[in-house]
Formats: C-alpha cells, structure tokens, sequence
C-alpha cells in the first residue's frame, strides 16, 4: 500500500512537470475533475447501508450527488476551455 | 469472480487518469486527454454500482440513480452555461463539493461502526475498531471539511459577496487554538464512540476552514484555490485507504500530489512563499511606502492613442482581468486585426498569474479565437519591450508594477512583472485611479512616458477601432 502510495506521488509530480503555463488553469479543473473519484467510495458505502438506516442513506444521497457534481461539472469544464484552445 | 474483473477495471482507471493527465500538459493533445480521464471516471463508476457482489435492495439503487442524475444535470448545466471569467469561481466551487463528498463518507462509515440506536446489549466498542480505519475516517472528515468550507469561502470571495480580506485579530492564533482543538477532538475519537463527538469535529473541522481562507485575498487566491484541490485529492486518498480501493487512492494521490506542485509553481511565479500566503495578505501594509512616490498622471484621448497605434511599427498588448469582466476578449482581438492590416506588428503579452490563475488569460483570449501563437510568454516578450512603440496595458495592474522590482517595501517586491517601462510609449486602460487587485499604488501610472486612457475597456477599445478604420 505504501508502495503504491509513493509511487502514485512521484507519477503526480512527473505528469505535471514542465507543463507550460497556458495549461495550468485547465490542468488545474481537470485534476479537479478527477479528485472526483470520491464518488466511487459514496456508492460503496450506499451499496453497503442496510436500507432502514435513514440517516446514512440520507447523508449518501448527498455523498453520491455533490461527488457527481464534482465530476461531471469538472470534466465538462475542462473540455469547454479545452474545445477553445483548439480553434485556430 | 466479479470481484476480480472490478480490480481490473479500477487498474484499467487508474491507467486512464495517468495517460490522461500527462496528455492534458501538451496544447494539441489536452482535450483528448480529459476524454481519456473522463471515461476512465465512468468505467469506474460504473463497475463499482455494477459488479458489487452480495444482495442490494432495489430502494438503494434508485437513490444512486437518482443522485446521479441530479448531480450530472445541474453540473452539466453549470459548466456549459459558466462564462469563462468565473472559471476559478466554478473550479472551487467544484472543489468544495468534492470535498464534502469524502467528510460525508466519513461520517457515514462512522454511524456504521457507532450505530445511533445500537440493538440491546451490542454496543460496539472503540477498541474493537481498528486504528487504521478510525485515523482514515478522522482524516477524510478533517480533510474533507476544511476543504469543502475552504472553497465556499473562496468561491464567494471571487465572486465579490466577500469583497475584502477579512481579518481577525490575531488570527494566526485563533486558528491555530482551533487547530488544537481538532487534534483534541480527534483522539477523544480513540476513545469514546460517541455521535456527539464526531459532530464536534466536524463543526471544528468547517471552522478552521473558513478562518483558513477567509483573510486571504487578492493575489493570493488562485494559490488557495490550487492547495484546496489537493487537500480534496488528499481526502480522497484516505477514502481509499479506507476501503483498500486502489482507483480512489491513484485518483486522489496524483491530483494530491500535481495540485500541490501546481501550487509551489504560481508562489514561484508570484515569489510568494507559500506560508506568507496562508499566513500573511496582500494589501494591508503597503499603502505607506506608495503615498510618497505618485507624481502627475496624464490623459490621452482615443484619438490620439489610434494615432500613435497606426503609425507604430510594433504595438503589445497587456492583457488583465478588467479585459475580462468588461467581455473586451472579442474587441480586443478586433483591434488586433485592424493594426495588423495597417502593417503594425501585435502581439500579447501574458504574465503567468494575468487573470484570476495562472493561464486564465489564455483561455479568455483563446475564446475571443486570438491565435495562439500570437501570445507570448512573460520571458521571451521581456527583452522585447526596448524596441516596442507602443505598450497598451488594458484592465492589468500588478503584473507591471516596477515597485516589484524597485520597492523592497512593497508586498510584491520579488514578483517577477513585464517590463512594460521600457517601451517607447505606455498606455493604459483603466476605469479610474483605484489601486489593482493587489490592493497596491502602481508607480508606473506616473511614469513621464505613461498615459492613461479612462473608460470602459469594452467602449473604449471599440471606439479605437472605429478610429482606426477611418485612417
């Protein structure tokens, strides 16, 4: 585990180094995006309330939505930025 | 069996975010870089609500569903109906949703191990949990928190609801008692289960991150903004952690581990020490130091700039926020095409901070279809400026400050600024006299060959083309 850890430090550094600085606001809401990964752990802690626990199902609803919100409004963004930087 | 081909598709995730965020760093091949991130989000999505093992009564299903679907419309719509200059807005308001996504799965996994209403006689006790799993749980929410409540602050701070740093007294202090205080709260955890506690922290942990943020200002934000993201990455990881799931640990350490030095190359490019930024703001001490030095300032109408322009062999362009907010992208680029057909030489340049982060400006300008190539960097536009007729700083300020190079007073002293002293002729748009985003006098409005051209940037640079196409 900690392994991967470090090694997942050093593929961060090693991916944005040397980015030049026109790229840094979209590589910023990209990662941004990506951090959105969350979700995956808000839809594994649904699939495993039992469903008369009203409270977690509750504050899972919300976990799985704003993690969605992250996601899709992340990767939607960057894209737009992106689609303009294409243009020529 | 099922378990297995999950594992797959996670590796097969993680593999995604990698090859998609180091295509994301070169020009021609970022956006099919965020397509590959993008899918490798959805199969992991997907394989996670598919491939769970184990019976799943259908009412969770329709809430996953449901959240989804509500999540994926209002995001959608944000994104595609944001205008460009509130993209910092947008990406920390982002942030902080993904940042009470990891605190809510905290909590959750803490009700689960701690349950409100325990059956007779099974309370669980705390040291049957393991301490790996109540450290993760701690962190998530912490973490999580402070960032979630972070971005709300910093996102109506650029939104202007919040206009000015607000500041405490002493409040390095208080936040560093409130500091303890979670760590106090937090191994009271390791001892006692107890729902009350938890929310404690919680409440501790959204404190801390509005005081974090909330005296921060100015410049300084895009850095905020940047250090968030990783704290959301960072969170995430500990989701991770906790559920030994490798895509959310990959997801979460790389965007920790790129945002973090994301954000020590914008302190670089502003020569801000990062603590001087959480710890120190813009724009409190620098009036004394200013006061002394202002001389006369002088007009020029929009006649005369036209004039100058049009029989100008090179002309460059400073581009800063006010462009943005007065939607001058499109206009400019007119004004652009114009003196090139006169036979003037344009070109832009960029500071790495213009705009709100750092290559905002490019995306403002890359909207309004200014040609790429048009646009140069603050290190090879530098020793340009000696032989440049006219500069035309239009909405930027602190960028071309020479106090930062002059006045080791001065807040920003260090910075490095475009050298716009050196042209022959210095023009700029400005609304009025008010100091920059920075809060700071610039020494360069009374500089001998400075004018100030007033007015709207949008009205204005629409008047200089019309001038410009009736010479």
């Amino acid at each position: 585990m900690i392994y991967f850890v470090i090694l997942s430090i050093f593929v961060g550094i090693e991916v944005i180094g040397g980015v030049p600085t026109v790229l840094h606001t979209p590589l910023m809401s990209g990662a941004n995006a990506i951090h959105g990964v969350v979700i995956v752990g808000a839809i594994f802690v649904m699939l495993n309330t039992s469903p008369d626990d009203y409270i977690s199902l509750t504050l899972g609803f919300f976990a799985v939505l704003l993690g969605t919100l992250n996601v899709v409004g992340g990767f939607v963004v960057t894209d737009r930025m992106l689609e303009m930087f294409k243009k020529k | 069996m099922q378990h297995h081909i999950l594992s797959a598709i996670y590796i097969i995730a993680s593999v995604l975010f990698i090859v998609g965020l180091k295509m994301m760093g070169n020009p021609k091949s970022a956006r099919k870089g965020n397509l590959i991130s993008a899918a490798g989000m959805t199969a992991a999505i997907a394989g996670t609500i598919f491939l769970h093992e184990g019976e799943i009564s259908s009412i969770i299903y329709i809430l996953i569903f449901l959240a989804i679907l509500i999540g994926t419309v209002i995001g959608w719509l944000t994104a595609k109906r944001v205008q460009m200059t509130k993209i910092p807005e947008l990406v920390s308001m982002f942030n902080g949703m993904g940042g009470a996504c990891a605190a809510l799965i905290s909590l959750i996994e803490f009700h689960h191990l701690f349950p409100l209403h325990p059956a007779e006689g099974i309370y669980t006790e705390v040291s049957s949990v393991s301490t790996g799993t109540l450290v993760c749980i701690i962190s998530g929410l912490v973490i999580g928190s402070v960032s979630f409540a972070g971005s709300i602050i910093a996102f109506l701070k650029l939104n202007g609801t919040l206009e000015k740093p607000v500041r405490l007294p002493r409040y390095n202090y208080i936040n560093l008692v409130i500091l303890a205080f979670v760590v106090g709260v937090s191994i009271q955890l390791f001892f006692t289960g107890h729902v009350a506690v938890i929310y404690t922290l919680l409440t501790l942990a959204l404190l801390y991150g509005v005081l974090l943020v909330l005296p921060i200002g100015g410049a300084d934000m895009p850095v905020v903004i940047s250090l968030l993201n990783s704290f959301t990455g960072v969170a995430a990881a500990f989701g991770g952690f906790l559920y030994d799931n490798h895509v959310m640990l990959t997801g979460g350490i790389l965007v920790g581990s790129a945002g973090t030095l994301l954000t020590i190359v914008m302190c670089k490019a502003m020569n801000r020490p990062i603590m001087q930024v959480i710890f120190g703001a813009f724009g409190t001490h620098a009036s004394a130091s200013a006061a002394t030095a202002k001389g006369n300032v002088k007009d020029i109408s929009v006649a005369d700039t036209a004039a100058l322009m049009n029989y100008s062999r090179k002309v460059t362009i400073i581009p800063g926020y006010g462009l943005a907010v007065a939607q001058a992208q499109h206009a400019i680029h007119e004004l652009q095409t114009i003196l090139e057909d006169h036979g003037v030489e344009v070109k832009y340049a960029i500071h790495p901070v213009a705009g709100r982060m750092p290559g905002h400006m490019n995306v403002l300008l890359a909207e309004a279809n200014v040609d790429y190539d048009k646009l140069s960097e603050m290190d090879d536009i530098n020793p340009e400026f000696p032989n440049t007729d006219v500069v035309f700083v239009v909405g930027a300020n602190d960028v071309v400050n020479p106090a930062a190079k002059t006045d080791p007073s001065s807040p920003i002293y260090g910075m490095p600024i475009l050298e716009a002293e050196n042209a022959r002729n210095i023009i700029i748009n400005k609304r009025s006299m008010n100091a920059g985003y920075a809060g700071i006098d610039n020494l360069l409005f009374y500089n001998p060959k400075t004018s100030m051209l007033f007015g709207d940037a949008k009205s204005v640079i629409t008047k200089l083309v019309t001038e410009l196409k009736q010479m």
